[in-house]
């Protein structure tokens, strides 16, 4: 090969690289290891975790633990779908765009809206990109944010809003929810969108009907992110006005993988149809007549319109929204209606049998779903670390996320846990 | 075939479109059943405050194996790296090695809550402080957050980095400057991290030109985005240059790192004078592209920005335990937890496996793979810069086009009969029906050397029925799409009301 380039030493090729700035040493880097070596030197590192399912884990606050049907990751590790890019060449991309189409449409179905994207890399982001198409469609520079929503989402917010392209503004929360007067006082004609969550941080339901009527009446947009797990028995936000729904779906069936990657949906009304950001799949024919499904939209994209895209945003997570497409698919609407009725009832359960310890205050008295955060007594923090000891990850310790709310432990059940083992979470509990 | 060959049953198995999962199944079929509930049910529409769901989303019935039938066919319309040659030009669509699929999924990895005490997650914080010091080692460049979820994310956070940089001097700035050869993402990321796009044009080299480029710079501007080596393929011999001049009014250095198959253990970034750049874990360090996702875009800047990073970041102690921290003027965050973390164990894997001489040899192997091709190739197609090139090299399609009235567009629909995933086409712009392609140092010589002989004969069709190429691709599950109609005529879902 060489030869055939007109080259004696491979060096040669490089000879545009300046003299000044080659490396001239070898990386610092160890020497390369086998298969086998790779693989233990991995498997090291990973019995240097404890995951969830060497423990009792009631962690949600964001990323949860559900169960994922064995079909899903049989899917999931089909070479075709998992080696492939970005489908750019549709007559070789019928796999990716047709499920792409059937995610959408499954999203649509969950969240009551027209229109969705192909996915984007979380619900942050989805959420921060759900602000700006918010400022782009109305022209206006202001957001609200529920002070309820994530903290992680709310800091990732304001990270992008130091762009300058829009204004971030904070709504204070009271027993765990946003006052609807509250609100109402921040609205104004510079406001481009209300954003809330339902359930919220602390797993409240919001009023979404009133709080998208306040955000209606001064005439901005009423976004919502929702957990998509509880779409079987949650009332979907198309229903209290939301124009643009987002959300993280990790849920399903993705696993935590500490967090990522999972996906972020997103989904409007037809109206707004030209301002989404992300990638769109749409049904159209070939020159035989026959159905095929084809990135569509483009126009709006960065590779056409470049800075006046409505978005810098070049790839989903298409591999995660094939996860959550096979899991909707394997459970049907009655595995998810009975997945979060499990959720839902076997939350209420714990949070009864955690205040009958006598450990814990309730702080708040809002509805909730599937998740609820208790004050504890003690010291949450070794309560917490006691628990560890005893097989249990006891929740999330808030203060440790936010000092303005020490004290405070958040617990999300899924239907993975046992009445036995919450029993028995509770008993160890109480003998603290 | 006909519609009446014997050979070929009417009712054979279709390998083109198939009925949507909706549309597949049954009212009775199921897959998954839902556990009785051990615990005493709730009655939803109060505990749920009046918003219990009145009417059910639509969902498809189908049993497992229907699923199974049903992603296996849409499989086997798909194309990915195993299936052939995927010389996708800035893409880098290399082997994807199957220990690192296997690996991402121990329940050590798996299975791990973002909230857990760091205690029990001391093999992944340890596992992504291993990577981000490798980064910080290929690249030159100090300090790394992972946290990008691709290249675009990559790239804003760094601007945003660059932003907060100004800010704290008493200046943000107001403009960033971007070559003409630059992939849309850098002018797309500028606009949403709040800055003006000043573009300059290339040289007849298709490097930078240093005069366009001072001419631009002055005190307003916030940075130089720049690819290097380039679109083009070409390290841009004025590097030292380049970065020099942006430095000299202030301004920082960006690298677009899509490029950064080509340089590993030779030149690194961050001593060419650069500030910062994005990695693709998806493209040079193996991880798969997912059919567009998920990848990873981490960011290594240099320890004047460092204390900007957004965070958390996992750190190693003086003690050799890990934990995580936070800089002292940082950025915040761009997403939720850590990263992409199922892409860092991936891509470590492969670091470990390849080792600093393995990371080398492919970067070498890469160009001289796109040298081979290039140098059989550029006869029969023209190639408008005409240097020893690095990983990738643009050819033109524009004799095809003026002689036989073939555009690139029909040669790379062409190459689809033959098995082979097309080039990057019609970028960069500033090739006239560019083919733009990037072979990767996992094609074999003989993929290269079908890859050139294909090519040729492609070449030779266009003269001889440039009508064949204009209809292709005629093997595959479906033809040419009406692109049109999708846009003139959106249909983004299935409705309920819609079924057969």
């Amino acid at each position: 090969m060489l030869r055939a380039v007109g080259a004696t030493e491979i060096d040669e090729l490089f000879d545009s690289v300046p003299e000044a700035v080659r490396l001239g040493r070898p990386l610092d880097l160890p020497d390369g290891l086998t298969e086998m070596e790779t693989a233990f030197a991995l498997r090291a590192l990973a019995d240097a975790n404890t995951p969830t399912t060497a423990l009792v884990s009631f962690a949600g606050a964001g990323c949860y633990d559900h169960y994922v049907p064995s079909i899903v990751d049989h899917v999931v590790r089909r070479p075709e779908f998992f080696t492939a890019y970005t489908p750019y060449q549709p007559e070789v991309s019928q796999g990716t765009l047709q499920n792409i189409y059937e995610f959408q449409t499954m999203i649509c179905e969950l969240t009551g809206m027209d229109v969705g994207n192909a996915s984007m890399y979380d619900g942050a982001t989805a959420f921060v990109e759900a602000a700006l198409m918010a400022s782009r469609v109305t022209k206006r520079h202001k957001v609200i944010v529920a002070g309820s929503v994530h903290p992680e989402w709310r800091v990732v917010l304001r990270t992008y809003a130091a762009s300058g392209n829009i204004e971030v503004v904070t709504c204070p929360v009271a027993d765990g929810v946003v006052p609807i007067a509250a609100a109402a006082a921040l609205m104004d004609d510079s406001t481009a969108a209300l954003l809330v969550s339902s359930p919220n941080f602390l797993g409240h339901l919001e009023d979404l009907a009133a709080l998208g009527e306040v955000a209606h009446a001064a005439g901005a947009l009423f976004v919502v992110s929702v957990n998509p797990i509880l779409s079987g028995v949650l009332e979907p936000p198309s229903s209290f006005g939301a124009d643009i729904v987002v959300g993280e779906g990790q849920p399903l069936g993705n696993p935590m993988s500490l967090g990522g990657p999972g996906l972020g949906f997103f989904a409007c009304r037809e109206a707004h149809l030209r301002q989404l950001p992300g990638r769109i799949v749409g049904r159209t024919v070939d020159v035989d007549g026959r159905g095929a499904f084809v990135l569509t939209m483009q126009t709006r994209e960065q590779h056409i319109r470049r800075e006046r895209a409505t978005s810098n945003i070049c790839s989903n997570h298409a591999l995660n929204a094939l996860a959550a497409a096979v899991y909707l698919s394997a459970v049907g609407v009655e595995g998810l209606a009975g997945v979060g009725r499990a959720c839902v009832a076997k939350a209420h359960y714990l949070r009864d049998a955690l205040l009958a310890t006598g450990k814990f205050d309730a702080p708040y008295s809002a509805p909730f779903a599937h998740e609820f955060a208790l004050r504890y007594k003690g010291d949450p923090a070794v309560m917490h670390s006691e628990m560890l000891g005893r097989g249990f990850l006891a929740g999330v310790d808030l203060g440790t996320i936010d000092p303005g709310m020490d004290g405070l432990v958040l617990f999300a059940v899924t239907e993975k846990r046992t009445r036995a083992e919450m029993d028995s979470f509770a008993g160890e509990v109480a003998s603290l | 075939m006909t519609d009446s060959d014997a050979r070929f049953p009417a009712s054979a198995p279709s390998r083109g479109p198939r009925a949507l999962i909706f549309e597949t199944g049954s009212p009775e079929s199921r897959c998954v059943v839902a556990p009785e509930l051990d615990v005493p049910d709730v009655p939803l529409d109060t505990v749920l405050a009046g918003c219990a769901r009145v009417q059910a989303p639509v969902l498809p019935h189908v049993t497992e194996g229907e699923i199974a039938r049903h992603y296996h066919h849409l499989a086997s319309m798909n194309f990915g790296v195993d299936s052939g040659s995927y010389p996708l030009g800035s893409c880098t669509m290399k082997y994807n090695p199957r220990l690192n699929e296997d690996v991402c999924r121990l329940e050590g990895f798996a299975s791990l809550h973002p909230y857990q005490p760091v205690g029990t997650i001391q093999g992944a914080l340890g596992l992504m402080v291993g990577l981000a010091d490798a980064l910080a080692e290929i690249t030159g460049l100090p300090g790394v957050t992972l946290q990008p979820a691709a290249g675009a994310h990559g790239e804003f956070t760094a601007i945003m980095m660059f932003r907060a940089y100004h800010t704290a001097n008493g200046d943000p700035r107001k403009r960033i400057v971007i070559p003409d050869a630059a992939h849309g993402t850098n002018p797309a990321t500028v606009a949403m991290a709040g800055y003006d796009v000043t573009t300059i044009a290339s040289d007849a080299r298709g490097a930078v030109d240093l005069d366009a480029l001072r001419a631009a710079l002055d005190t307003d501007v916030a940075a130089l985005m720049l690819t290097n080596p380039n679109t083009l393929g070409l390290f841009d011999p004025n590097i030292v240059a380049i970065t020099e001049a942006v430095h000299a009014v202030g301004a920082l250095a960006y690298c677009d790192g899509a490029n950064m198959n080509a340089i590993m253990g030779k030149a690194r970034p961050g001593d060419m004078g650069f500030d910062a750049m994005h990695i693709n874990l998806h493209k040079t360090f193996s991880t798969p592209h997912g059919g567009g996702g998920p990848g990873a875009g981490p960011v290594c800047v240099t320890a004047a920005l460092a204390p900007f990073l957004p965070g958390p970041l996992p750190v190693r102690l003086d003690d050799g335990t890990f934990s995580v921290g936070w800089t002292e003027h940082s950025i915040g965050r761009v997403r939720s937890s850590f990263g992409n973390f199922g892409v860092f164990v991936r891509a470590y894997a492969y670091v470990l496996a390849l080792g600093g001489d393995g990371l080398r040899a492919a970067s070498e192997q890469a160009v001289l793979s796109a040298n081979y091709m290039k140098e059989k190739l550029k006869g029969t197609y023209p190639l408008p810069y005409d240097r020893p090139c690095m990983h990738e090299f643009v050819l033109s399609g524009a004799r095809l086009r003026k002689e036989f009235g073939v555009h690139t567009l029909d040669v790379a629909k062409r190459l689809l009969d033959y098995g082979i995933h097309p080039p990057t086409i019609y970028f960069p712009l500033i090739v006239d029906e560019s083919i733009m392609f990037e072979p990767t140092e996992t094609e074999s010589l003989e993929d290269l050397d079908r890859m050139i002989e294909v090519m040729l004969t492609i070449a030779g069709e266009a003269a001889s029925d440039p009508d064949l190429l204009h209809g292709a691709p005629y093997s595959t599950p479906v033809r040419r799409l009406d692109e049109a109609r999708a846009v003139k005529q959106p249909d983004l879902r299935w409705r309920p009301s819609s079924a057969r």
